[in-house]
């Protein structure tokens, strides 16, 4: 019994350092998303291609895509373009949110680095963004194919993020129909 | 130099430019008061550590428009709220709620209060039942002796 009971201490140890263990490898910035499981939120936004004409949450469906929000501004953006391109020359769907930019700054942008996109909604005032529950850029939404989020990505989309996390559930989103 | 000069105009500029201002006009005082108290209680996503009252971050400003709006159609504290969380989820409250998630947050504290007040009362009552209940506050005379010689030693 008192034996026991010395163990007690070291017990409370090793749960504080299994605790505090975990805590090395959180990512404080990721914040989660509200978003996962639920419906695209409706919005008619001019589209950053043909500003003419408005595109709407109905136009993202059936087929299981990517939406990407971007800016020219953001430079980590920059650097996840080639990765974008890459996966849009596979075959990937991808969506563009042109998020609180220049829409002629963009389109340059796009005729430079090249357009994976199908389309870009254009959002200069961040109100898809908000609704979205974006706070900053590049942010990546998983769509499946009735127009649902399935998984978010905060920061770039990179060669090890695509293996491991987005390009299996992009994958099995694609098997699903 | 000219980079010298350049650091000191940043460092003069970041100065000025810390703590958001906007201009808003608000209706009455009282408005003011609640648009002050909710972009204070409220946490800039983007910045982790600031509220959106204090921030400078492009979300932090439109989240105070959005919060100005939300206030100018007449919406209460607790329906703008609940507009940010679904959207940034309970990250966004300085206050998060209590559900299972932050339940060790919440009472966490206290039971490990109640914890230690219980483990010092064992050591308390072991302690008065090894010494049979009462402490010995008198020497013996082998203790006074020794005691007396070890004074005599301090003064000599």
């Amino acid at each position: 019994m008192k034996r026991m009971l010395m163990l007690i201490p070291l017990a409370i140890f090793l749960l504080i350092a299994v605790f505090l263990y975990r805590g090395l490898f959180l990512d404080p910035s990721d914040i989660g998303s509200t978003m996962i499981g639920k419906p695209l939120p409706a919005f008619s936004l001019a589209s950053l291609e043909a500003p003419e004409r408005n595109v709407t949450a109905g136009d993202i469906k059936e087929l299981p895509a990517l939406l990407n929000v971007w800016a020219t501004w953001c430079p980590t953006c920059k650097a996840e373009h080639e990765m974008l391109n890459k996966l849009a020359a596979q075959g990937v769907v991808v969506y563009g949110v042109n998020y609180k930019d220049n829409g002629d700054a963009a389109r340059q942008w796009l005729k430079q680095f090249g357009n994976p996109y199908r389309f870009n909604v254009a959002d200069p005032e961040g109100s898809l963004g908000i609704n979205l529950g974006v706070y900053g850029a590049p942010e990546t939404f998983v769509i499946d194919k009735q127009g649902v989020v399935r998984d978010k990505l905060v920061g770039a989309i990179d060669e090890r993020i695509w293996r491991e996390r987005l390009g299996p559930l992009y994958q099995s989103l694609v098997d699903e129909q | 130099m000219r980079l010298l000069a350049a650091a000191l105009l940043g460092l003069l500029i970041s100065a000025t430019a810390y703590g958001a201002i906007d201009t808003y006009e608000f209706r009455d005082e009282a408005e003011r008061e609640r648009y002050r108290t909710l972009t204070e209680e409220l946490r800039c996503p983007k910045c982790q550590n600031q509220n959106i009252a204090d921030s400078n971050a492009p979300i932090a400003m439109d989240l105070r428009r959005e919060i100005f709006r939300m206030l100018e159609e007449g919406r209460d504290n607790d329906q703008i709220v609940d507009f940010l969380v679904e959207r940034y989820g309970d990250f966004v409250r300085y206050k998060p709620p209590v559900n299972a998630k932050t339940l060790v947050l919440w009472y966490g504290p206290v039971a490990l209060l109640v914890l230690g007040f219980g483990v010092l009362a064992t050591i308390l009552m072991r302690r008065r039942r090894a010494t049979g209940g009462t402490v010995p506050h008198t020497l013996s005379e082998a203790e006074r002796a020794r005691l007396a010689t070890l004074l005599d030693k301090k003064d000599s």
